[in-house]
């Protein structure tokens, strides 16, 4: 059985797709730890660059770029969820209504529509109606591309949820928000973390969206990262970037564990 | 009994409360993209005003500029113009290419994955989930770092003696295509994962048993059983490779433009036109839905079937 599975070169095909996804991101790693000033000289290991990230000429700058990200992503990811949780119950138990498939496809065009465009039409659209671009621009727009994120855990996990669970409740006098309160939200909940995860993830990585509809002298880290690479690529940088790098990966490996949790117990 | 229950598909506990739950997801995908693609729409039969600005008055200028050549003064027939169909063709030609590649990568490595034991099989599928999530612009950083004319590869290969000098690969279109490939790697393997996971090996024993040969059941059996995984999987990459900006902006530099930075110059950058813009991501969009559509038609056909 086993040979009629394996075919040869597929274990080589599969370590070289490894290596190449990972082997730019373990190298940037590395030379973050490089003691010279130089990015191609290694001069021994040291923590200098975290420390110039964190206190350096730098610093006060990449830290406010922080704060907007974090602020953003965790605004963003929040209404987001909400939105999604909200979306999914009208989508899953509402029964069937006019403009369901539309209200699916509008969900579902952000990821549609390619990002770039999106950037496009956003920054068109604030500026014809006056609106001054800053913080808050930027938060609907991420609100905006984080729900369909957001609502795709949630709506995988709620379609897994028999309707007897409501239904029972609803059968012994609770009223529909008590039986989403106390009966259907924990049960939701490893869908509605995940989502709410993800979406964070995706806020917090959004450039190009941000890019067009930040004000000017608002940057988010990845704007400011994008702003210091075009000078040229130097070792805070790659601290940075390894930073971030260790955020994305805590984030994904919490969201799977969410989520694997959420499966045993059901 | 169970029978008479309602199943999840027609279940409408909260049918009555319905319009509220959908009214924000309406209210904001609606007024802040929906919209807002229509007013592009519009912005793009504008007409171009100096420093940014746009004069609200008709003008086809933004697409004849696009497609039509009229000479210096205006007054010559018009010839096409192919410059921007060149960018055009030169990121489609990428996108393409990327697929491809990511397909013969991610297609061997997806199989692989989805036929190890399960222990196994999570930590593989885990290991290529990580990428999907970090930060595409420190991927692509990360990428400019490592090819760059004295950066690791290079240092590598004159280290083993394979190269005497640094071989340039940075400001390529070979830079901007392996970015491509690189990015939306992890795009191609999981839908192909996904597909290759629900697969009957059953059918694969009676190819056997038929003295078909493993290839033989690759080509004939497996590739047409898992199509949708592969359909989806290519459009994953071909879409935003097609309107990728940072791999062509990083690894790129000025001579290797694709759509999205031509899109990027007319708002970011020096040529501030902001109709023009309009007009190419008009072009980008309707190339995208019209890929999206011929997909969405193939998929209730098959499911049709």
């Amino acid at each position: 059985m086993s040979r009629l599975r394996n075919y040869p070169g597929f274990l080589g095909m599969t370590i070289f797709c490894l290596v190449l996804l990972y082997a730019p991101l373990i190298i940037v790693m590395i030379y973050s730890f490089n003691e010279s000033a130089s990015i191609t000289r290694w001069g021994g290991f040291s923590l200098v660059w975290y420390e110039d990230v964190f206190f350096g000429a730098e610093s006060a700058k990449f830290k406010s770029a922080a704060w907007n990200s974090l602020v953003i992503a965790v605004c963003a990811a929040t209404s987001a969820t909400v939105i999604a949780t909200l979306a999914a119950l009208a989508m899953l138990r509402g029964g069937s209504f006019r403009g369901k498939s539309a209200s699916f496809a509008l969900i579902n065009l952000p990821l549609m529509v390619p990002e770039i465009v999106t950037a496009v039409a956003t920054l068109i659209f604030f500026s014809t109606i006056g609106f001054q671009r800053g913080l808050l621009t930027i938060l609907l727009a991420h609100i905006v591309f984080c729900i369909p994120f957001a609502y795709l855990p949630i709506a995988a996990r709620l379609q897994g949820i028999e309707a007897h669970f409501e239904q029972a409740a609803m059968d012994l006098y609770a009223s529909r928000w008590q039986a989403f309160r106390l009966v259907l939200m924990p049960l939701m909940m490893p869908g509605i973390i995940a989502g709410f995860l993800l979406a964070f993830i995706i806020s917090l990585d959004d450039f190009i969206i941000t890019n067009f509809v930040k004000g000017a002298g608002i940057e988010t880290l990845p704007t400011a990262i994008f702003g210091a690479v075009k000078q040229g690529i130097k070792p805070n940088i790659m601290a940075i970037s390894t930073l971030m790098l260790l955020v994305s990966v805590v984030f994904v490996t919490a969201s799977y564990f969410v989520s694997k949790l959420g499966n045993q117990n059901r | 009994m169970a029978g008479q229950l309602p199943s999840n598909d027609d279940s409408a506990a909260f049918a009555p409360a319905r319009v509220w739950l959908m009214l924000p997801t309406w209210a904001l995908i609606g007024f802040f993209l929906l919209l807002p693609v229509l007013l592009m729409l519009v912005y793009s039969f504008l007409t171009k005003e100096f420093r940014g600005g746009v004069i609200w008055e008709f003008s086809l200028e933004s697409y004849d500029r696009f497609f039509l050549d009229r000479g210096l003064f205006g007054d010559e027939p018009p010839k096409i113009e192919w410059t921007y169909i060149g960018i055009f063709w030169r990121s489609a030609w990428q996108a393409g290419l990327a697929t491809l590649l990511c397909l013969l990568v991610g297609f061997p490595t997806a199989w692989f994955i989805a036929t190890r034991p399960p222990q196994t099989r999570s930590i593989w599928l885990f290991l290529v989930t990580i990428p999907y999530w970090v930060n595409l612009l420190i991927r692509t950083v990360s990428m400019k770092f490592l090819i760059r004319d004295n950066g690791p590869v290079n240092e590598l290969l004159m280290a083993l003696g394979v190269l005497d000098a640094p071989f340039t690969m940075i400001n390529t279109n070979f830079a901007v295509q392996l970015g491509l490939f690189y990015s939306y790697l992890p795009f191609m393997v999981l839908p192909i994962y996904a597909a290759v996971e629900r697969y009957n090996f059953a059918l694969t024993e009676a190819a056997a048993d038929l003295y078909a040969t493993r290839w033989v059941t690759l080509w004939l059996i497996v590739i047409p059983v898992v199509r949708p995984g592969i359909i989806a999987g290519s459009i994953l990459v071909f879409v935003p490779s097609l309107g990728a900006f940072l791999a062509p902006d990083l690894l790129g530099g000025a001579k290797n433009w694709m759509i999205g930075s031509l899109i990027e110059d007319q708002f970011k950058g020096a040529a501030g036109n902001w109709p023009f813009g309009a007009a190419v991501a008009m072009v980008l969009l309707s190339v995208v839905l019209v890929v999206l559509f011929i997909y969405a038609r193939s998929q209730t056909r098959a499911g049709a079937r």
